[in-house]
């Protein structure tokens, strides 16, 4: 019977008639009856998330997960994650098996409009890095002239790479190798000056090093890799609800209301706290929540900040400085909307 | 005394025939003992001596370095990165086995809640009665054994594993399961659904019956004809996009579906090549005696035709039981995937988590595979009545 289905379905496949997993009903509406946000995740990335020791999923990205739920059904424990490869994720997002894809997955122009998606909210700015030994005294990637440079073969890593070098007149080699724990073991072995890659995955690797203190990071970020949730096309409640998590999450950073005095900031006099708690106007109704729902993220996930520190930087073993990830406040591109 | 004197003419030919015993001789040298083994088999001729050489060279360069890494230099204590860490222990760090201790409740239950893990258990301990039961032949009541082993175990298990409210136990969806429940689950759907379906399979593909052969013919060939990656990513990429919402299958029981579809398209084949051994003898013989087909069949010719194929069948389900580390590219965490998804903790980052992980998945996947081959050969000699070639 199972393989009859199989045979059907292929049929169909054969015939073109792809069937949409549109429904009248929207996803807001979905996760209330279930009870449960479905998260599509990865397959565990350093930070961003992965398994503990129990089997439980921690990092930023399961953090806005987390997020989402509390926000909606007051517990941050009602999520499912689904994890996903970085081929099946955008099928998943598209069929309707996950509500929200936060996958450490780059905004760009063709996803946004092409695959039928909308981008809420970049969690992290990330871009590509370097890293070379601290022995060869360089402060910049401006200093690079002539350096030879591991890298994996057939990415944008290459390209971008190829770019940056040429922009600045500067003359470089190229050692690809085919995977990233081949490029990383060459880069240690000492076949290259330069290690490259996605900055908060030089962070993760530098760990797995004989000596990672030998090893620094250089500030120059040459690509941009905007790391965003993304929703599907068509349903702008449920848009409207994952892009405000996370500026409500930044706006509470920015206002100073953390996971510990959030009680305390109840009783604030100043407006914007107030509006942003919900203890005045209708905010979380708008977005078809109760009105405390910051209250209720703040309490069982934190801040962005908070977020931000306890799964990459200070707070964890990778250790990542806020920069580019800082609020606007702060000489970072944080920046959220106001709650008015 | 000679030769001559014992022969006695005995007929009119003129041929002789002795009438004694001929003298003893001495025993031929044969020498035993070690040395005389050694000498045997490790250095009877020049290329031989130079192979053992070349042989015990290799061990020499090998055994101590991975005895080192394994064992001798290994950590098995620790909570954390520093332990595994050469520049913090200054000494020479091995396998880093304390991540693995700390790490193996999520490689065998996956995200399996840590309050229900005893389901699992209970499962694992019902399947081992039962695998028991069945596979050791001194242990009576076999019949009794397969409807537990093929009716109540599935139900229970099933019951247990997923959850049910009837008896108060919390569901578990799917994709909370991993690590060595999943492989296991896996392997075992996949190696009991497709050994009947394959003989079915089998079964058609021979039959006198058009539209059963064809059938069979156009599955057999259709999924031998596709690698087992391309049919998962079908039936997790391609199938939720038909499906209408509602009836949309857990995508564990869509890989499960998958896997044992596979291996029954494979082990299909392997039962025709039995069957085509059996002579035409045996099925004459059983349609002489009155036999219908599926009692001739299920009597006579099978289990003559899966007795010769039985290395065969057990090479597939050993396949088949490194090939669920496949399900990993469709997102489902299976046991090497757990251990893969491990190396990222930065808690754990060092030079050896790679290495020692990798080193616990052989040393599993081992045990298991040649535990089976071991089952087999065994079984292989029971069975071997007058068949042995």
């Amino acid at each position: 019977m199972k393989s009859i289905l199989k045979a059907a379905a292929f049929g169909i496949a054969a015939l073109g008639l792809t069937v949409g997993a549109a429904s009248a009903q929207g996803v807001l509406q979905k996760v209330k009856e279930r009870g449960q946000v479905i998260c599509g995740t990865g397959l565990g990335i350093a930070g961003f998330g992965m398994p503990d020791e129990k089997g439980v999923w921690k990092g930023i990205d399961i953090d806005y997960c987390r997020a989402i739920a509390a926000a909606i059904l007051n517990d941050p424990m009602k999520v499912k994650t689904v994890s996903l490869t970085a081929k099946d994720r955008f099928t998943a997002l598209q069929s309707g098996e996950i509500d929200v894809l936060i996958r450490t997955t780059t905004w760009t122009m063709s996803r946004d409009t092409s695959l039928g998606l909308n981008f809420a909210g970049i969690n992290y700015y990330d871009g590509q890095g370097f890293m070379v030994r601290k022995s060869m005294n360089i402060k910049s990637a401006l200093e690079l002239n002539g350096a030879s440079v591991c890298t994996q073969q057939g990415t944008t890593t290459e390209l971008n790479l190829a770019d940056y070098f040429r922009a600045n007149k500067m003359k470089y080699e190229v050692v690809a190798f085919v995977t990233n724990d081949e490029t990383i073991k060459a880069y240690e072995a000492g076949r290259c000056d330069v290690f490259t890659t996605d900055a908060s995955g030089l962070f993760a690797e530098r760990l797995k090093f004989a000596k990672p203190d030998d090893h620094m990071i250089l500030p120059e970020i040459i690509s941009k890799e905007p790391l965003a949730a993304s929703v599907r096309h068509g349903d702008d409640q449920w848009f409207d609800l994952v892009k405000w998590v996370h500026y409500a999450m930044l706006n509470a950073e920015e206002l100073g209301v953390t996971q510990a005095n959030v009680d305390q900031m109840l009783k604030s006099d100043n407006p914007e706290i107030k509006r942003l708690l919900g203890t005045e106007g209708k905010f979380g109704e708008m977005i078809g929540v109760s009105n405390d729902w910051v209250v209720r993220i703040v309490k069982n996930v934190g801040n962005y900040g908070e977020v931000f520190e306890r799964n990459v930087g200070m707070g964890s073993p990778l250790k990542i400085e806020r920069g580019k990830n800082n609020l606007w406040t702060k000489g970072g591109l944080q920046y959220a909307p106001p709650i008015r | 005394m000679t030769i001559g004197d014992n022969l006695t003419p005995m007929n009119s030919s003129g041929a002789y025939l002795g009438s004694g015993d001929l003298p003893e001789r001495k025993p031929p040298v044969l020498s035993r003992g070690a040395v005389a083994w050694v000498r045997e088999n490790l250095f009877s001729s020049i290329p031989n001596t130079i192979m053992t050489l070349l042989g015990f060279w290799i061990l020499w360069e090998i055994t101590p370095p991975v005895l080192n890494f394994l064992i001798f230099d290994a950590v098995w204590e620790g909570s954390g990165r520093d332990a595994c860490l050469e520049s913090v222990r200054n000494a020479p760090v091995g396998a880093c086995w304390a991540f693995v201790k700390v790490r193996l409740g999520y490689f065998f239950y996956g995200q399996y809640p840590i309050d229900e893990r005893w389901r699992v258990d209970t499962v694992w301990l019902m399947g081992t009665l039962g695998v028991v039961w069945l596979l050791w032949p001194r242990v009576p009541y076999k019949n009794w054994g397969s409807l537990y082993f093929f009716l109540i175990f599935p139900i229970v298990a099933f019951f247990l594993l997923v959850g049910t409210p009837t008896f108060n136990l919390q569901k578990v969806p799917t994709n909370l399961w991993g690590g060595v429940l999943v492989t296991l689950v896996l392997s075992t759907v996949g190696i009991v659904f497709s050994l009947p379906l394959g003989v079915l399979l089998a079964l058609g593909r021979r039959s006198k019956l058009p539209l059963v052969r064809l059938f069979s013919v156009i599955f057999i060939e259709f999924v031998r004809g596709v690698p087992l990656i391309t049919v998962l990513f079908m039936a997790n990429v391609m199938l939720p996009l038909f499906l209408p919402d509602g009836w949309r299958p857990d995508s564990l029981i869509r890989v499960l579906v998958g896997i044992a579809l596979f291996a029954a398209a494979y082990m299909a084949e392997i039962v025709r090549g039995g069957l085509q051994a059996i002579g035409r003898g045996q099925y004459e013989g059983a349609q002489s005696l009155g036999l219908g087909y599926w009692q001739m069949m299920v009597l006579i010719i099978l289990p003559q035709a899966l007795k010769i194929v039985i290395p065969n069948i057990v090479n597939t389900f050993i396949g088949l039981f490194k090939d669920t580390t496949l399900v990993s590219i469709v997102g489902i965490f299976d046991f090497l995937k757990t251990i893969e998804a491990s190396f990222v903790d930065p808690r754990w980052a060092t030079p050896v988590t790679r290495a020692t992980g990798y080193a616990f998945a052989a040393i599993f996947y081992f045990i298991f595979c040649w535990g089976m081959s071991q089952y087999s050969q065994w079984m292989e000699r029971k069975l071997a009545t007058g068949h042995k070639r």
